[in-house]
């Protein structure tokens, strides 16, 4: 069929089953928004700034685990995008994010809003196209979506100049797609896969370490089941959390610098380390000579490159976790006696019992990780939980009750603030059923407060949940702790109302200093149905802890903060 | 360890034009050393051949590959432990220098006068990155105007 290149942009979508596009028009992508204002096959968004576009449907993916679209234009409107390209990129989150070029005729001659996209997001994406001929767009775009979703998933940017958007080509989404140089591995080699079983059969202390890859590959109800049938305590990274479920009681905790202190001591006594998924990222491992010193590795992931990077694989295995999982599976209730292991079991229990998460409470101001535990008891499940960057997003981590993948949605690898509301956003257009929560922080809210009216316009009714120190409270953390408290330009007692904030752009506020004004804010936003600012006035100085110092070892953990 | 040693790496890649430029961004991103990278196309393919020499230990390497291997339009990574390798060099010599000098130094690392002008000869010679750094040293005496390099191609044996 012969179409214009902007059609296909439409058809492809519409053959992918996208039902959802966040984005911002502009001159270069004109083309394509007139074809989107004739369809009817997905909605789209209108974020107010597109980096929110990008997060947006980050969010959107993160929830449904299908493949986020976003759509901006040529020079501003991508390089706003391209924070949230790296952000997507670091998180592996399948995305296609289009963008539109200047005219091919102009590419070259600085002309208005050009910049070379492709150049700027090779470095952030999986994979990046500049489209120059309209009969190319069916296979880029297909690929684009196959690129996306398949092997380590992660953002694809294609980018297409204004007159191929107008050329008119033949248009065929029906031919397979065929990458002679892409062929990610996905079954495990089931060699490898018996040795590891051998290996965790005769350890004494074997720990299964939890990474976000889990969630991306769907595979968190048979990691469930593996820890139950060998009987192996797990800890969960940042990324990993709701993977196990918070009454499961296999589940310690989450690890790493903000990780409890039976986790990080059970990583650092474990004799093998079980990674699934997960990446050695150094906000988990800390000293990486320290670091489970005396364990024996296996590292099953769907990418080559993150095995044997950090930290070296005994017994590497390269395919997807869930198929992996579920061989592994098969082996391991004839090879493997959980009662083995119960006597480490009780070694954790002891540390847990030592010292558990826990914070202090105050007679006069609200802690921030009661906020927190009183979200978890009062939604529960109900909620998604969506975060910005910072100490309200450690805590989160520390003390929600995750119950299930995908309901934890955070920028963990970019750390990139602003996330959590445009996220939160897209995670409610993605799983209406559910409560949306932003926990965010009086920084981190002001760096997409714009999405207020995205949220408004398109009755998306995020619940934002502002843990306000009047501090950048982790960077505060830090002076505190290793710059002797020279809070440099991290106060920010010079506000808005954010109440008023809200009430201006059509939502509903509420300022908080008390328990009690904390249920009744959160009970009537959740009723009301509308988005809603909760500003709730936190104890100003609390710090997070458990705290590893950056390039410590794990087990030297800053459990209380005193000060003098 | 065998730590920070010369190491020649192959890639076979798909033949598009952004290809080179994902290779080197990957170097200059991931802190990796480039001494040389020659690229040309595979003969009779939709494929180019890249040779680059690079350094590190045997651990950088292996991330290296993988990296590269990473990258969509790669199809093959392989380095080298027993290899053939090659590299050319062409020197512009003043013509008032020795020739017959030059053109016998030449013809013992594989090469010749390949051209001569009226101010200027012109020498190649083809052997070994060493053996073409042992002539560079040995031709220093007589006045080269201008060096070029081609950086090295191999193939395993």
């Amino acid at each position: 069929m012969q179409i214009s290149g902007a059609q296909m942009v439409i058809e492809a979508l519409a053959q992918e089953g996208v039902t959802t596009v966040f984005g911002y028009p502009g001159g270069a992508i004109m083309n394509v928004y007139d074809e989107i204002y004739k369809q009817e096959n997905f909605e789209h968004i209108l974020t107010r700034h597109e980096q929110a576009a990008i997060h947006a449907a980050e969010g959107y993916s993160k929830v449904t685990g299908k493949v986020g679209v976003a759509m901006v234009t040529s020079g501003p409107g991508f390089t706003n995008a391209v924070t949230g390209l790296a952000d997507a990129y670091m998180d592996s989150i399948p995305m296609v994010v289009i963008s539109g070029q200047v005219p091919m005729s102009l590419i070259g001659t600085d002309a208005f809003q050009e910049i070379d996209a492709v150049g700027i997001s090779r470095s952030c994406t999986k994979h990046n196209y500049l489209v120059t001929d309209a009969s190319d767009l069916a296979r880029v775009l297909k690929e684009a979506f196959h690129i996306a979703a398949t092997g380590r998933p992660g953002p694809v940017h294609v980018d297409i100049p204004k007159d191929v958007t107008a050329q008119i080509a033949e248009f065929d989404y029906s031919k397979p797609v065929e990458l002679e140089t892409y062929k990610p591995v996905t079954k495990g080699n089931a060699r490898q896969i018996k040795k590891a079983i051998e290996a965790i059969a005769a350890a004494k202390r074997p720990l299964l370490y939890l990474g976000g890859g889990i969630i991306n590959a769907n595979a968190a109800y048979e990691v469930r089941e593996l820890a139950k049938v060998m009987g192996i305590p797990a800890v969960e990274t940042f990324m990993a959390r709701g993977t196990m479920g918070h009454e499961n009681p296999l589940l310690i905790s989450m690890l790493g610098m903000h990780g409890s202190y039976a986790a990080n001591m059970a990583m650092s006594e474990t004799d093998l380390v079980i990674a699934l998924a997960a990446r050695f990222d150094d906000r988990v491992t800390g000293k990486l000579s320290e670091f489970a010193k005396n364990a024996g590795v296996i590292h099953v992931d769907i990418d080559p490159a993150s095995i044997s990077k950090l930290v070296n694989a005994d017994y590497p295995i390269v395919g997807d976790v869930k198929n992996v999982v579920e061989a592994m599976l098969e082996l391991a209730p004839k090879k493997i006696d959980s009662a083995r292991y119960e006597p480490w079991l009780e070694t954790i229990g002891h540390f847990d019992s030592l010292h558990p998460l826990q914070y202090h409470e105050d007679s006069e101001r609200i802690k921030p990780q009661w906020v927190i535990e009183r979200i978890g008891e009062l939604l529960g499940d109900n909620a998604n939980i969506s975060t910005d960057v910072g100490q309200h997003q450690m805590w989160t981590a520390q003390f929600y009750p995750f119950s299930r993948p995908r309901q934890f949605i955070s920028s963990g690898g970019l750390g990139t603030m602003g996330f959590g509301f445009p996220a939160a956003i897209g995670v409610k257009s993605g799983a209406p059923d559910k409560v949306s929560i932003n926990v965010t922080g009086d920084g981190s809210i002001l760096m997409n407060i714009q999405e207020l009216m995205t949220a408004v316009e398109y009755k998306l009714p995020v619940i934002n949940i502002i843990l306000n120190n009047n501090f950048l409270g982790m960077v505060r953390q830090w002076q505190t702790l290793f710059y002797d408290k020279r809070h440099s330009s991290t106060d920010l007692s010079v506000q808005p109302d954010f109440v008023k904030v809200a009430e201006g752009f059509g939502g509903i506020g509420y300022s908080v200093s008390t328990k009690e004004e904390f249920d009744a804010a959160l009970k009537d936003a959740v009723e009301k149905n509308v988005v809603a600012m909760i500003d709730v006035k936190v104890h100003r100085m609390e710090n997070v802890l458990p705290m590893v110092p950056a390039g410590g070892s794990l087990f030297n953990m800053m459990l209380e903060y005193k000060d003098k | 360890m065998s730590d920070n040693v010369r190491r020649v790496v192959s890639v076979i890649v798909y033949n598009e034009s952004s290809t080179l430029s994902r290779i080197t961004d990957l170097f200059s991103a991931r802190g990796y050393n480039i001494e040389s990278l020659t690229v040309a196309p595979i003969p009779e393919s939709k494929y180019s051949r890249l040779t680059i020499v690079t350094s590190g230990s045997s651990r950088v390497i292996e991330q290296i590959i993988k990296q590269l291997h990473k990258l969509i339009p790669v199809l093959k990574v392989y380095e080298h432990a027993d290899l053939v390798e090659k590299e050319m060099a062409l020197v512009k010599f003043p013509m008032g220098e020795n020739i017959s000098d030059i053109d016998a130094i030449c013809g013992a690392y594989n090469g010749k006068i390949v051209n001569v002008g009226t101010d200027v000869i012109f020498v190649m010679v083809a052997d070994e990155p060493k053996r073409v750094s042992n002539f560079l040293n040995a031709i220093k005496k007589y006045h080269p105007k201008e060096i070029v390099r081609s950086g090295a191609v191999a193939l395993e044996r």
